[in-house]
Parts: C-alpha cells; sequence; structure tokens
C-alpha cells in the first residue's frame, strides 16, 4: 500500500459527507459569540440580582433616581431599531437593495440616537449626583438620602450595579452601531449585498436583536421593578 | 520529622482521619493497581521484531466494569462523608450548650472576645484579649467569627478545624478540644502582606484552671 | 469556504509571495499563529518558572540573599533578601503567569489553532483575521502582566484567586497599579479566548473534509472543541468579574466590599464558576493529545474510542457544577456544600474510565517508546496522582483539614505539571516535524524527560507530607509557626529538587532552539501516525492542502488486519473503501 499525499478524489468539493449545521461561517461563529455575550451578561444581571436581593436594607424605589418616561422611549426606540433590521433583511432576499440601504441606514439611526440619549441621561443623573460609587455629598440627590426617600445602605450598590449594567449594554449598542454603519458604507452603499449575497446584513442582524433583547431585560429589572 | 497528621486534640480528629486513611486505602490501592499496570505493560508490551499489536477496538464489559466499580466506590464515600459533614459543618451542628468565644479577625491580629462569668457573649462583662485563645478542655466551644477588613481564615491543624472568616458575614464554627495544651492558630487564607504572622495561640485548660484563667483575666480586663 | 491561497502539489517547494510582516508577525495561517503562541507562551512559562525559583529560594532559606537577588530593587529584595510584600507578588504572579500566560496558551493557544485545520483537513480556519486578533489580544495582555512586575507599588498581591475584598481596595493589598494591570491583563485574556473559541468551534462544525465524520475525528480535536465550549462560556464570566474587580478599584463601585454593602463571596462564586470549567480547559486537551500519542506509541487503536469522548463531554458538563468545591469552608451554606461534593465524587468516574482505556490501549500493544509517548505514558502515571489526591478534598469533611495546605499546592501541581506540561512536552515534540520541518534531539529529549520526572517527583510529591502536616499555602516564613518548624529539611529538599527541575527545563529550552536550525530533517510522517497532517511534506505549507484530502477511516487503525504495516493512515484509499457521499453545500 502506498503513503503517497493526500488522496483527492477530483469530483469531492471540501465538504463532511456528515454535514456541518446548515447555515454558512459567519452566521455560525455570529451565534457561538452571541453564546459568550449570553454568559457575559449573565454575569452582570447574576451579579445584580445576588447584590440586590442580599442587600444591607431596602433598595431605592424605581422612578425616584432614574427618569422612566425618556427611558421608556429609548426602549421604545431601540424596538424599533430592531423592526427597521428586520425590515432591511427582508428587502435583501427580496431583492431590494435600495430598500435594504433605506431600512439600514433607519437602524444606524435609530441606534446612534439610543445613544445619545443614554449618554444625555448620564450626564443628567451625574450632575444630580448619581454616580457609580453612590451618591454625590452635597448633591440634589444627597438631600433626598437624608429627608430619607433613597435609602443611604444600598445607594453604593445602586449605582455600581446600574452604571456597569447599562454601561456595558450601551458599549455593544455603539458597537454595533459602528458595525454597521461600516457595512453600510463600505458594501450597501457600492451595492455588494444581493439578494444571493446577504450574509453580512444577516449576522449583523442577529447580534442587533440580541442587544436589543438585552435592552429589554435591563430596562425591566434595573428601571421598572 | 513530620510524616503523618498533625497531633489529635479534637473530637473531630476522630471522623476526619479515619476518613482521610480510608481515602488513601482507596486511592491506594487504585494508585498501585494503575502505576504497576504501567510498568508491567511498558516492559510486557515493548516493541519487538516481528510482532504486531492486537487490533481490538475495546472491550465493553471491561468497560462497564472500571466506570460501575469508581462510581459506586464514589458514592459509598460521598454518603459517608456527607454523614460527618453535617456533624461537624451543618447548619443545626452547633451543640446547644456549646460555649461561645466571638473571634474578630484583622489584619493582622486575632482579638478574642471571652463571655466573663456569666458565660454569654454581649453582655457587660465581656472582655477582648489580643492573640490568646482559652478554651476549657472536653466541652464543645462555638467561635463566633468576624472580620475587620479582609476574608481571614481559623485553622487549628490539631483540632482539624477550619473555617473562613468572612468581612460582612458572622460565621460560627464549632469543635470540642480533647487534650489540653498549647496549640496554633493559623490564618489559612491569603489576607495581606503581613499574612505570614498572623497567628495566635490557643491554651486548651482543664475546667479548673480554666475557671482559675478566667476569674483572674476577668479581673486584669476590668482595671 | 473562506478565500485559500494556491499552494503547490505534495512535497514540492511552494511560491508564497506574502511579505515578512505578513507571514510572520501579521499572519493570518493558523499555523503560523499556532507557533507564534508557542514561542510567546514559552517565554512565559519561562518567567512563571523563575518567579517559582524565588519562591523555592525563600522557603528553602528564609532571610538569606538569594544568589543574583542583587539585582532586584530595595522594593522588592534589598541586599537579595526576598520582602513579604515581594513575596505574595511572587505568589500571585507565578499562578497568573503559569494559568493564563504559559499552560492555557499552550494547550489552546499553540494546539488549537496548529492542529485542528491539519487534522480534520481545512485550509485554515473559519475567521483567520479574527484568529490573528486572538492571538494579538493575548499579546498585549501578556505584555500588561509582565509590566505590571515593574510599576512602583509591584505587582498584584492577592494571589491568582485574587479573593475580594483584598484585592478590591488598595488600602487592604498595600498595591495599586498592579493590582489594576492584573485586572486589565484579563479582561484582554477573556477577550482572546472567545476570539479563539468560536473559530474553533465553527471551524470543527462545518468546515471539516469529506468523509470527516464526528466518530472519525482524532480525540485531541473531540477535546479541543469541547474545551473551546468550555472557553467560549467561562471566559465571558471571568471578564465580566474582572470588570466588576476593576470598577471597585478605579471608579470607587462597591461590588465585593462588603464595608459598603457588597458581597466578598461573589467574586469567589463567579471566579470559580469561570474557574472550575478552566481546570478542565488546562487538562482536557492534554488528555486529548495523550490519547494520540499513547495510540501511536502503542500501536493499536485507542480503547473505546466512543467511551473516550462521552468522558470527555461528561468531564466538560460536569465541570459546570462542581465549582463550589473550592468553597467547602468559605462560609457558603453546608448544604450547598453537601451536593457540590457529590458532583465533584461524581467527575471522578469519567477520569478513571480515561484512566483505564489508555492502559487498555497499551495492553498488548508493541510499544514504541519515543520521547511524546515516554511524556504521555508519564501523564497518565501522573495524572493519577492528581486525580487520586482530589478525591482527598472533594470529602468534605477532609477538606475542611486540608484546604489550603501544601496539600492542594501538590495536587494542583500533579494535575498541572504533571498532566498538562508532560502532555504538552509530549506534544510538542511530537508535532514540531510538522511545525519547522526538522526533528528534536531524541537523546536530549529522553535526558530531558528522564531528568525532569525525578526531580519533579522529588519537588512535588513533599509537599503531600507537609499539606497533612497543616503546613498551609502562601507563607513568607512559616517558620513563624512552630508546628511548621520541624518540616524546615523537608521544605530545603523540595527548593534543591526545584531548582534542579528547573535546571534540567533548560535541557529543553536548548534542545528547542538547537533543533530549529540544526535538527534532523523531518521526514513527512515520522511517527507513522495516521492523522491527515501527516498527509502534508514536513513543515506543512502555507493553506495545507491544494485540495483536502478525503477521509476513509478512524484515526487510530494502528495493527490494522486490512493493512501490511501496522499503521493505516485516515487518507489512505483502499479497493474496499468507498467514496463519502457528497454533502451540500451549506449556506453561502
Amino acid at each position: 500500500m502506498t503513503h503517497a499525499a493526500a488522496t483527492v478524489d477530483q469530483m469531492l468539493p471540501p465538504y463532511p459527507a456528515e454535514r456541518g449545521l446548515d447555515v454558512y461561517n459567519k452566521k455560525l461563529g455570529m451565534w457561538v459569540f452571541l453564546a459568550s455575550e449570553v454568559m457575559f451578561f449573565a454575569a452582570l444581571i447574576g451579579t445584580y440580582i445576588i447584590l440586590r436581593f442580599g442587600a444591607p436594607g431596602e433598595w431605592a424605589k424605581p422612578g425616584v433616581v432614574l427618569n422612566i418616561k425618556i427611558t421608556a422611549f429609548n426602549t421604545f426606540l431601540l424596538i424599533c431599531s430592531s423592526v427597521s433590521m428586520v425590515k432591511a433583511y427582508a428587502a435583501i432576499q427580496d431583492g431590494d437593495p435600495k430598500k435594504m440601504r433605506f431600512w439600514l441606514l433607519m437602524t444606524i439611526l435609530g441606534g446612534a440616537a439610543f445613544v445619545g440619549i443614554q449618554v444625555y441621561e448620564y450626564i443628567h443623573l451625574i450632575e444630580h449626583g448619581f454616580l457609580p460609587s453612590g451618591v454625590r455629598e452635597g448633591s440634589e440627590l444627597a438631600e433626598k438620602v437624608a429627608k430619607g426617600e433613597l435609602p443611604a445602605a444600598t445607594m453604593g450598590l445602586y449605582g455600581s450595579t446600574f452604571f456597569t449594567m447599562t454601561g456595558f449594554h450601551g458599549f455593544h449598542v455603539t458597537c454595533g452601531v459602528i458595525s454597521m454603519a461600516y457595512l453600510y458604507f463600505t458594501k450597501a452603499l457600492p451595492g455588494k449585498y444581493s439578494k444571493q449575497d446577504y450574509g453580512g446584513i444577516e449576522t449583523v442582524g442577529l447580534y442587533w436583536h440580541f442587544v436589543d433583547l438585552v435592552w429589554i431585560i435591563l430596562f425591566t429589572i434595573v428601571y421598572l421593578i | 520529622m513530620h510524616w503523618w497528621l498533625p497531633a489529635k486534640a479534637s473530637t473531630f480528629t476522630g471522623p476526619i482521619d479515619g476518613l482521610f486513611l480510608a481515602i488513601l486505602i482507596i486511592t491506594g490501592i487504585a494508585f498501585v493497581l494503575v502505576e504497576v499496570g504501567l510498568i508491567w505493560f511498558m516492559v510486557q508490551y515493548r516493541q519487538r521484531p516481528g510482532r504486531k499489536a492486537f487490533y481490538t477496538h475495546g472491550n465493553t464489559r471491561a468497560e462497564v466494569i472500571w466506570t460501575a466499580i469508581p462510581a459506586v466506590t464514589m458514592v459509598a464515600l460521598g454518603l459517608i462523608s456527607n454523614h460527618y459533614w453535617v456533624e461537624i459543618k451543618g447548619r443545626n451542628s452547633v451543640p446547644a450548650n456549646a460555649y461561645p468565644i466571638g473571634i474578630h479577625a484583622k489584619q493582622f491580629e486575632w482579638q478574642m472576645t471571652y463571655p466573663g462569668a456569666d458565660g454569654k457573649l454581649g453582655t457587660a462583662d465581656d472582655f477582648t484579649i489580643r492573640n490568646q485563645l482559652h478554651v476549657p478542655v472536653g466541652r464543645p466551644i462555638v467561635v463566633q467569627l468576624s472580620s475587620e477588613d479582609v476574608i481571614h481564615s481559623f485553622y487549628v491543624p490539631q483540632f482539624r478545624v477550619r473555617q473562613d472568616i468572612v468581612p460582612g458575614m458572622d460565621i460560627r464554627a464549632w469543635f470540642q478540644p480533647t487534650v489540653a495544651g498549647t496549640y496554633e492558630i493559623g490564618c489559612s487564607q491569603l489576607c495581606g502582606l503581613g499574612h505570614y504572622r498572623m497567628r495566635a495561640q490557643v491554651f486548651v485548660h482543664t475546667q479548673e484552671d480554666y475557671d482559675a484563667w478566667m476569674k483572674q483575666a476577668a479581673q486584669e480586663a476590668s482595671q | 469556504m473562506t478565500s485559500v491561497a494556491a499552494t503547490a502539489h505534495g512535497a514540492h517547494a511552494h511560491h508564497d509571495d506574502r511579505s515578512f510582516v505578513r507571514k510572520y508577525i501579521f499572519s493570518t495561517d493558523h499555523k503560523i499563529i499556532g507557533i507564534q503562541f508557542l514561542f510567546v507562551s514559552l517565554f512565559f512559562l519561562l518567567v512563571g518558572g523563575l518567579l517559582a525559583m524565588q519562591m523555592r529560594w525563600q522557603l528553602g532559606f528564609p532571610g538569606k540573599p538569594m544568589p543574583g537577588g542583587g539585582v532586584l530593587p530595595e522594593t522588592m529584595a534589598p541586599g537579595g533578601v526576598i520582602l513579604p510584600e515581594y513575596y505574595i507578588q511572587l505568589v500571585t504572579m507565578h499562578g497568573t503567569f503559569m494559568v493564563f500566560f504559559a499552560i492555557m496558551p499552550l494547550l489552546v493557544g499553540v494546539f488549537a489553532n496548529f492542529l485542528i485545520p491539519l487534522k480534520i483537513g481545512t485550509h485554515d480556519m473559519a475567521f483567520p483575521r479574527i484568529n490573528m486578533w486572538s492571538f494579538w489580544t493575548f499579546l498585549i495582555g501578556g505584555l500588561v502582566m509582565l509590566s505590571s512586575l515593574f510599576v512602583p507599588d509591584g505587582a498584584a498581591r492577592a494571589g491568582w484567586t485574587m479573593y475580594a475584598p483584598l484585592s478590591a481596595r488598595h488600602d487592604y493589598s498595600g498595591a495599586s497599579l498592579g493590582q489594576e494591570l492584573w485586572s486589565v491583563s484579563i479582561i484582554f485574556v477573556g477577550l482572546s479566548s472567545i476570539l479563539g473559541s468560536l473559530n474553533y468551534i465553527t471551524t470543527i462544525i462545518n468546515n471539516r473534509a469529506p468523509g470527516m465524520t464526528w466518530f472519525r475525528m482524532p480525540l485531541s480535536i473531540w477535546s479541543l472543541f469541547i474545551t473551546a465550549i468550555l472557553g467560549l462560556l467561562a471566559l465571558p464570566v471571568l471578564s465580566g468579574a474582572a470588570i466588576m474587580l476593576l470598577f471597585d478599584q478605579i471608579i470607587g463601585t462597591h461590588f465585593f466590599d462588603p464595608a459598603v454593602g457588597g458581597q466578598a463571596l461573589l467574586w469567589q462564586h463567579l471566579f470559580w464558576f469561570f474557574g472550575h470549567p478552566e481546570v478542565y480547559i488546562l487538562i482536557l486537551p492534554a488528555m486529548g493529545m495523550v490519547s494520540d500519542i499513547i495510540s501511536n506509541g502503542s500501536r493499536k487503536p485507542i480503547f473505546g474510542y466512543h467511551s473516550m469522548v462521552f468522558a470527555i463531554v461528561a468531564i466538560a458538563f460536569l465541570g459546570w457544577i462542581v465549582w463550589g468545591h473550592h468553597m467547602f469552608v468559605s462560609g457558603m451554606n453546608p448544604t450547598l456544600g453537601s451536593s457540590f461534593m457529590v458532583s465533584t465524587l461524581v467527575i471522578a468516574v469519567p477520569s478513571a474510565v480515561k484512566t483505564f482505556n489508555w492502559m487498555g490501549t497499551m495492553w498488548r500493544g508493541n510499544l514504541r517508546f519515543h520521547v511524546p509517548m515516554l511524556h504521555a505514558v508519564a501523564f497518565v502515571a501522573m495524572f493519577v496522582i492528581g486525580g487520586l489526591s482530589g478525591i482527598f478534598m472533594a470529602a468534605t469533611p477532609v477538606d475542611m483539614f486540608i484546604h489550603d495546605t501544601y496539600f492542594i499546592v501538590a495536587h494542583l501541581h500533579y494535575v498541572l505539571f504533571g498532566g498538562s506540561l508532560f502532555a504538552l512536552f509530549g506534544a510538542i515534540t511530537y508535532w514540531y516535524p510538522k511545525m519547522f520541518g526538522r526533528m528534536m534531539s531524541e537523546p536530549w529529549g529522553k535526558v530531558h524527560f528522564w531528568l525532569t520526572f525525578i526531580f519533579y517527583n522529588c519537588t512535588f510529591f513533599p509537599m503531600h507530607i507537609t499539606g497533612m502536616a497543616g503546613e498551609m499555602r502562601r507563607l513568607y516564613d512559616p517558620n513563624q509557626y512552630t508546628f511548621l518548624q520541624p518540616l524546615q529539611p523537608i521544605r530545603v529538599f523540595i527548593s534543591i529538587s526545584a531548582f534542579l527541575l528547573f535546571a534540567t527545563q533548560l535541557i529543553f529550552f536548548v534542545n528547542f532552539w538547537w533543533s530549529l536550525k540544526q535538527g534532523k530533517r523531518a521526514p513527512q510522517n515520522p511517527w507513522e501516525d495516521n492523522g491527515l497532517e501527516w498527509s502534508l511534506p514536513s513543515p506543512a505549507p502555507h493553506g495545507n492542502w491544494e485540495k483536502v484530502p478525503t477521509v476513509y477511516r478512524g484515526p487510530y487503525e494502528f495493527s490494522s488486519p486490512q493493512s501490511t504495516e501496522d499503521y493505516l493512515p485516515q487518507y489512505t484509499k483502499l479497493p474496499t473503501d468507498r467514496e463519502p457521499a457528497r454533502a451540500p453545500v451549506a449556506g453561502h
């Protein structure tokens, strides 16, 4: 018998006889990456739950520190951007790159607006004396603590968890906006996407829906409950 | 030189040393089996010209056997261990008549708070001494552990007792000394640069000696 | 399939017009990335070893000036005498470097990168550029960690496990920038592992050669696949924890500081939730590669291939529910301790299955003791000791006594050094020809093996004894305790053995470097193995195959009656072999 180099069957494409998953690499890679993102946010959210339920006293009531109305609008905005992402995806599947470009742009704008509003919210909160370390002395919130409207013992944990969770979510949204903008200018505008090739849109879309989903969880547990 | 576990000075030494020995025998058998087997195979089946290895992909029966034996052993070991674990550390393991002593750990010292004449902590006759734990022999002792700063660990090798002391948590641990004498407490959780010298002494007295010591120490503390 | 640079046939020299920088520095070739990981992590292995030597000097000869210690600054070792604050930096950095920057990248960074495409038969990773970033983020993390040794207050001082609140507050630890750099560096390591893992997983699922079914994959690939899943899911938890720790250190959050409402045990739960899967990240690839090497050295199919695969999967699955066994005496609810004990004892079963199957493989074999085989058999012999000593600490009452003593140190070194590192010496020697086209010296390899085996046991076995006597870990000077003073002769013996062990490793490093240029030219298949990588010339060319090979059988067909020789490669077509069915092209 011989031990020559690879025995190659000229007729076979390089795919396993036992199929891989019926998805292309980019998409599979994104799913795998999202699994790791789930674990990352699980660590942050798990920490929040443990700290909140093990806290030495009451947790601040919803709506006293955080402005629920603005954030509810922001949540609505992010959900809309998820819808427009679906529209962009549907458009390119139908082979309509022009429509796809429009909806992709809408998604980018929606995401950017979300980040903008979040930055505004942070500035506002910090001005009022809400910091990752707790409440700034001599600030408006410090007076509320003094009057007993806010629990002194847990404000430090409140600040720590709030800024870390929403901050990292905001960071993820920012990354999403940047990647979509990159795809918009390098792929969508030059017309590189078509009915046959829209992997980039689908992949970034998966990420975008994930980020949206995380926000809905965060909004519920941080702002509403 | 020391080739075995430290001297036995509490009631925990019985079950813990016994379990240690049992595990040593079980693992010893497995160890000898594997190492002797490996050496034997290495000699017996070393490469020799003109010989071919026995072509086999395995044997289900053999694999079932060597899966089942460790599994049964491990489950049995778990049941026995758990029995003692519940007695030593379980939620309700602290005997009702245990004598309370407060131990407050901080970088890098131990503060022992004694209950005074009334035998209760948190009353006016409590007093505190640094780095010395005095206990009566033959009586369950419950130490109430707290920390000022970082995690420390209360460890007396001759008692086979160890418990981490976590800031923000009140943890109780108990033991019952059986032999009077002097022993050492070590901090066994890295607690900073003075970790290595965070030691204290345990004096196990007979009940009479303890009462005498208590009287004198309470007097000194009140001055 | 991503773009593939054209390569020439078989053993022909091939034309590769990439520039030097593209080819060796910012390379996207999985083999070059693997080799980059190899050089960098061998360097960190040396650093970790040097740190250990200084610890051993202090423990063996406390208070005496260390030879060559005069070069260290006053803040570490004035006049060569190691200070307590420097000693705990040594403890911390030795653990950190060995776990995160030596063993883990050597196993995963080097061999997942190098072996996966070669052994499953594809041209490169699914995402070569992400793969490149995985290396560069790792390197940045490593350099950040290395730099922390040289900042004014010195490196991190809270042990490699970084228990809070000691690590979270600078007034407790006495270090400042060093602690922060530790957190930053670990965040980079996490990112690097995640990027690597998603690549390995995608590649193995989607890019296998025709005929390479799941149960024809070598066990090395199975273990790397499962390891990648562990890494993918465990490392983000560590990164999250490190981020929170960093925030505690620099922006004043209170996650882990109980003085203001945080929880100290939270760090331990997060750390060990990552940390226990990490333990298996550090051993599973070694088990996989040892399986390959033992089968080859025994000239016999692996005994019980399927149960070996299931054992890997079982270990990985159970690995998620045993983290609490690091915390039996931490103040955690004792009832939780009971359940963690049970899961921990159960995890001994698949490990036992693997051990017996390795022995079954050697049984009635025709054993060739080449250097990799020696290391592989030593792996089995030493891993058994590490595994069995683990049962002592799994039993909660016994753990109460031996927790945080040298018994633990002995155990973890038997697994990490006796296990992983022996496997790595074997694996590096084994795949060296495919990496560099030359063989490492066989006689020097054997000298290195035997000396390592002896000094390694002299170093770590006595630690069981000092641990049983109650010697605590991480003590700058155990002689502070009266009951530990009689153990000083054992500590001296351990220290001297450790110095000799370190010196022996220099043989390996010299052999490694010398063979790069001077080693014997490697034939295509020097070990007469069955894997797909041996169908390529040594070293394997860029892009691997022009057309990927077809796979006709499992990876362990040694001494098959179908062949006149005692091996039958996966890519060899016998007249009786049928072509694999043509699979539909997935996606686009």
